[in-house]
């Protein structure tokens, strides 16, 4: 099996050619001054980032308000996302390894279960308890509670259902190379609690810290199912380029999704590179 | 244990417990006691099966219901049969770099939001896209070719976004293949197709059980690819559940929906790890 066969070898090639063809096109077409995102080619124009819409009837994508707030809501979401995911799952990750307990098994497989649940179904069941908590809560306390109510505020809940299962289990395994006699060193040499912590554990833990906020960032960023059913009137940006991909777009359309596609590479390299040095 | 580690122990399990009891189990809760309620008056709702009779009667719900299953257990197949050979070749031929940079240039697509690679296959695929543009310059058809909006586009784009999930637990399960066991097998006159049913296959069912699971899991629940690509001959559930929970705004029957989307998406994962006896965590480790 050492000579793959010519055949194999074309399979390959036709393989990656299959791979990036579509993402090849929708970065390409970014740059065609034409109010329609496609062929024929009609020059080569930055108008689709930078445009004022004068040339073409609309603006480019880095002037036009309705893509800045999107870009603007997902990271009003994919931040917090993130820093939550970092820091709950770092106390997670303690419970699973440090810890002992009865029923101890139980919740670890409890935190695997959202891996298992369709993105559209925790999206609705949260919309439904969250809207229930709401009524009755109002009632009790007369006032609004709009947090509960579809918004951002709810979308960072939502993602987070799963997203935390995701940060747990990779700073859970980071966690568990741990040689525990550092720690004991440090307190037989008269460090507090805090201090170990700080000093030992937590720099031990940083590459998985990182790298946990970085998956956390990215997944936020393009959820998609969850985010659809908890959305209000704020729009993060699939939720957008959504829209706009059933109506029918210009090209600035194409312009955010190599700008997406260029910072998700920059976060991604990230990524690579901090789970290289922890390798 | 002291009262004091006691309350460390529990404090630390707060959040876990606040995560898992009010984002996931009363949600769940929520929407299992809402599928059961029936509405007999405005705003008056009472316990009964409603709902689910509504989708055993009305031919759309469970006909699309049916065809989401079918379409995914499809794609899931097609999806594993393109993967395998690249799987192969990446953990058994390609070495040192050449390897890394397959593997990388695999997963780099898969980083990029599910909704740009949706808008490259419309590109693609639409009656003004490239492919019809350069089938009529290339003068093999006169009309333009609309290729969206159908069952094969569909397809096409879930197998696409179901490749990475297929090939990363292929290629992990094949790296453990001893290559001593392969040649043993050429040796005592295997072909290669005996080596490959007999050898290669069996030694990667972890891998082939658990890309599976994942994929189909993933193009069951899917909402944007069948809806952008299939237009509305897209017909999957999920749009089904949006359609009463967002623009009908009837939640009962929408979260009965959601309740048996949810129930053949755990059925599928439960057949597929009791079939081949591996358990959830290893299995979702694999990924």
């Amino acid at each position: 099996m050492n000579r793959p066969s010519l055949l194999w070898k074309a399979y390959i090639a036709a393989f990656y050619i299959f791979l990036f063809a579509p993402l090849v096109v929708v970065a390409v077409f970014a740059f065609n001054a034409s109010p329609f995102p496609s062929p024929p080619w009609r020059g080569f124009t930055l108008e689709w980032f930078t445009g004022t819409g004068a040339v073409f009837p609309k603006p480019g994508v880095l002037r036009d308000p309705i893509w800045l707030t999107s870009i603007g809501n997902s990271l009003k979401v994919a931040v917090p996302v993130a820093l939550l995911a970092v820091i709950i799952g770092t106390i997670n990750a303690w419970v699973l390894e440090r810890a002992q307990f009865p029923g101890k098994t139980l919740l670890a497989m409890m935190m695997l279960w959202p891996l298992v649940i369709p993105g559209v179904v925790l999206g609705i069941s949260i919309l439904a308890f969250f809207s229930r908590l709401a009524n009755g809560l109002e009632d009790w306390l007369q006032m609004d509670l709009d947090l509960m109510r579809p918004g951002l505020g709810l979308v960072v809940l939502g993602q987070l259902s799963f997203i935390l299962t995701i940060s747990t289990l990779i700073i859970a395994a980071r966690l568990r190379k741990f040689d525990r006699s550092l720690e004991e060193a440090a307190f037989d040499l008269g460090a507090s609690r805090g201090r170990v912590l700080r000093t030992i554990t937590l720099p031990f833990l940083r590459p998985a810290l990182v790298g946990a906020g970085l998956v956390a960032l990215l997944m936020s960023f393009e959820n998609f199912n969850t985010t659809l059913m908890l959305v209000g009137s704020d729009a993060p940006l699939p939720i957008t380029m959504y829209g706009q991909m059933r109506e029918g777009a210009t090209p600035a359309i194409n312009a955010v999704s190599l700008l997406v596609m260029l910072a998700v590479g920059a976060i991604a390299s990230l990524f690579a590179l901090t789970s290289k040095s922890q390798a | 244990m002291t009262s004091a580690r006691r309350l460390t122990l529990f404090l630390m399990m707060a959040p876990a417990i606040l995560w898992l009891g009010l984002l996931i189990v009363l949600p769940h809760v929520e929407i299992l006691i809402l599928s059961f309620s029936e509405r007999v008056a405005p705003r008056v709702y009472q316990f009964g099966f409603g709902n689910y009779l509504e989708f055993f009667t009305e031919p759309l719900y469970w006909r699309t219901f049916a065809r989401t299953a079918i379409m995914s257990i499809l794609v899931t197949a097609i999806t594993l049969l393109l993967a395998f050979p690249i799987a192969l070749y990446i953990a058994r031929v390609a070495r040192g770099r050449v390897k890394a940079m397959l593997l990388l240039l695999c997963l780099l697509p898969f980083w990029v939001s599910e909704l740009v690679r949706t808008l490259g296959w419309m590109m693609l695929l639409r009656e003004t896209g490239l492919i019809s543009y350069l089938l009529r310059a290339t003068g093999l058809a006169t009309q333009p070719v609309e290729l969206l909006y159908n069952d094969g586009a569909v397809i096409l784009g879930l197998v696409y976004g179901g490749l990475l999930f297929m090939i990363v637990p292929l290629a992990n399960a094949l790296e453990s293949l001893d290559p001593s066991v392969v040649e043993a097998g050429y040796d005592l006159g295997g072909s290669r197709a005996t080596v490959l049913r007999r050898i290669v296959i069996p030694h990667a069912m972890p891998g082939i059980v658990a890309g599976s699971i994942i994929v189909f899991m993933l193009t069951v629940g899917n909402f944007a690819t069948p809806v952008l690509l299939g237009g509305k001959n897209g017909l999957w559930f999920t749009e089904q559940i949006y359609a009463q929970f967002i623009t009908r705004f009837n939640w009962p029957q929408g979260a009965a929906f959601g309740m048996l989307l949810l129930l053949l998406s755990s059925a599928i994962v439960w057949a597929g790890l009791r079939l081949t006896g591996q358990g959830l965590g290893t299995t979702l480790r694999q990924a």
